[in-house]
């Protein structure tokens, strides 16, 4: 047996992301349960106890959110999770971190809404993620897992991107990948060595000046030149951080724009579709802030049309159209409610697209 | 030849800035007890404060240890997560009655639920002071503010929530009493509870909270001195002082 299968594990998706957590030295972990996300909660409980590190069962998503935000200022890599109900709960918290600068990893699994909705996989929280989704001006990274093993790793490097830049970072799964299981290659977590020390975390006074963190500037001058900061942060975050996977876009006349489980569908849509000689390919966001700007732009230039899969109205298509413009068509197929498209369906409407667009 | 003996000093733990408070409002009076209790515990190096939102909203400013901030009610959540992270730290949150008594009530009974070991100072004067005097969870029967004009019909609004009361009847806490600084007798007893409330948290004895019945002269409409009187005479009958709950090995302390 080789080392590299020796380190293969069957894993549910939601224990991926708590086992990437682990691995990325997690200090604390708050949560409240909740479908589709509650095996999470449940690793957790389990696990890091077991390590001597923090497990709460808060009384709330609310709760939970502010003691990751307690744990963070005390300079704690600190995380939670739930499904989208409760990360509208979340969201003032999320705020928040964001406005005090402070480092968290928020994992939303996200479930078919509105209201109470449903418990399968939707993506309709794609808007709330990617604009913020609390009160104010600020943006948190969105790392969008498609895989049990991403979910594992995007979850370990959503800590680094949040060390990095003292920002809440949310990865944004969705009920499929939270509860399917798949084999995932266990690697052993390196810490960059370049992460900023965090010289503003409160604790002991001894020794130095106090510390207070806070993110009220009555001041509209004061608060002006606070969220410019955090601006001039994002820029960078947009400069640095995008990432993104292809497949079979090197010759495509024609493209899936599709993020976590419709990304997943649309390659094998993809795969049937050339396989029959159709001049497509895929494109894969998998940071979703920052969305990956130039390469679809690039990709609008030379191709003829987009196609566009989401598992809700049409979201991540805006953040297409404003990219693209006009200079390739841009479509969209969607299933809503819950309801995860099936390849066969991405296939017919792509070769309808095709005979559009040809 | 006269000679100068310093009988009263700022207490290190509190900080020379300028408070923001009204004339006249107990918040001062309750710092000071704060920082007194710190100071003779040598909790000053490893005291952290969790502000609320409401008057006391900037109280980090006045202390000269570490502090953050928590959004509306939620402080022992914040607490919680920095005392489970850090346990040899002192955490205490700082409250109002709107803070910790309305919007923060959950958080509130489940942190003491819980025993998690934090202490809570609790200032009741009744109001919505920050937002200029709007009815309070503790807002007495009758009671006019600018959104009970007529007095709190307690028909409609129900009647003051007593926290220590129902805290009490949880098995988490440790340490829960009430009292008032309408009058240096009753600071000298305040301060005495204070610090008993954060030496519960030095013992690991469990969670521990201080309800601090005080004045707000300037949503209240009276004088300062009047404010103290109003005080006495009619929030004292609804909110008794004394302890609640004292569980053993705190009678020492």
């Amino acid at each position: 047996m080789t080392s590299y299968e020796q380190s293969r594990v069957l894993m549910k998706g939601n224990e991926a992301f708590a086992e990437g957590a682990i691995r990325a030295g997690c200090d604390a972990y708050f949560g409240y349960p909740i479908t589709p996300q509650t095996e999470l909660l449940e690793y957790m409980a389990r696990r890091m106890p077991e390590l001597g590190r923090v497990f709460v069962q808060a009384e709330s998503e609310v709760a939970a959110i502010y003691m990751v935000m307690g744990a963070a200022a005390s300079g704690a890599r600190a995380m939670t999770s739930s499904s989208s109900p409760g990360i509208s709960l979340k969201q003032e918290g999320i705020s928040y971190l964001a406005g005090n600068e402070l480092p968290a990893v928020i994992v939303n699994v996200m479930r078919g809404g509105p209201g109470l909705g449903n418990v399968a996989p939707a993506q309709g929280d794609y808007f709330q993620a990617t604009r913020g989704g609390g009160h104010g001006v600020y943006r948190t990274i969105v790392l969008a897992p498609a895989s049990v093993q991403e979910a594992l790793d995007l979850t370990a490097l959503a800590f680094d991107l949040a060390d990095r830049y003292r920002t809440p970072v949310m990865v944004l799964a969705d009920g499929s990948v939270g509860q399917t299981m798949e084999p995932v290659v266990l690697k052993e977590y390196q810490r960059p060595q370049d992460l900023p020390p965090k010289d503003w975390a409160i604790g002991s006074c001894a020794g130095r000046m106090k510390r207070t963190l806070h993110s009220i500037g009555l001041e509209p001058e004061v608060l002006a030149e606070w969220n410019q900061r955090l601006q001039e942060k994002y820029a960078r975050i947009r400069e640095r951080e995008v990432r993104w996977d292809g497949y079979g876009l090197e010759d495509a006349q024609l493209a899936v724009i599709a993020f976590g489980t419709s990304a997943r569908v649309s390659l094998t849509a993809v795969r049937l579709a050339r396989e029959a000689g159709l001049p497509i390919g895929l494109l894969r966001p998998v940071t979703l802030f920052p969305f990956p700007d130039r390469e679809v732009a690039d990709l609008a230039a030379r191709v003829n049309g987009i196609l566009v899969v989401e598992m809700n109205e049409g979201q991540m298509l805006e953040d297409v159209r404003r990219v693209a413009g006009s200079n390739c068509r841009v479509r969209f197929f969607g299933r809503l409610g819950g309801v995860v498209p099936a390849p066969e369906d991405v296939v017919s409407a792509l070769w309808a697209f095709w005979e559009e667009v040809r | 030849m006269a000679t100068e003996q310093l009988v009263l000093s700022r207490p290190r733990s509190q900080s020379e800035t300028i408070t923001h408070y009204c004339p006249g409002c107990s918040h001062g009076v309750v710092h000071r007890l704060v920082a007194e209790a710190v100071d003779g515990l040598g909790l000053r190096e490893r005291a952290v404060l969790v502000a609320p939102v409401g008057c006391a909203v900037f109280a980090y400013n006045y202390f000269d240890f570490d502090g953050c901030e928590a959004a509306h009610g939620r402080a022992p959540a914040v607490a919680t997560g920095i005392k489970r992270c850090r346990p040899d730290l002192f955490v205490f949150t700082y409250q109002g009655d709107g803070d910790l008594a309305a919007i923060g009530t959950a958080e509130i009974v489940h942190a003491a639920a819980r025993g998690e070991r934090i202490s809570v100072v609790f200032v009741n004067n009744a109001v919505y002071g920050m937002t200029g005097g709007q009815m309070a969870p503790t807002t007495l029967a009758g009671q006019r503010t600018t959104s009970s004009p007529t007095g709190r019909d307690i028909a409609r609004a129900g009647s003051p929530i007593r926290v220590c009361e129902m805290l009490a009847t949880l098995d988490g806490p440790a340490y829960i009493a009430r009292v008032s600084v309408h009058n240096p007798g009753a600071i000298r007893k305040a301060g005495a509870a204070i610090r008993r409330a954060f030496a519960c948290q030095v013992a690991d004895l469990g969670f521990s909270l201080v309800e601090v019945l005080g004045t707000c002269p300037t949503n209240w409409g009276l004088g300062p001195s009047e404010a103290l009187r109003w005080l006495e005479e009619n929030m004292t009958p609804h909110y008794p002082l004394g302890e609640f709950k004292v569980i053993e090995g705190v009678a020492g302390l």
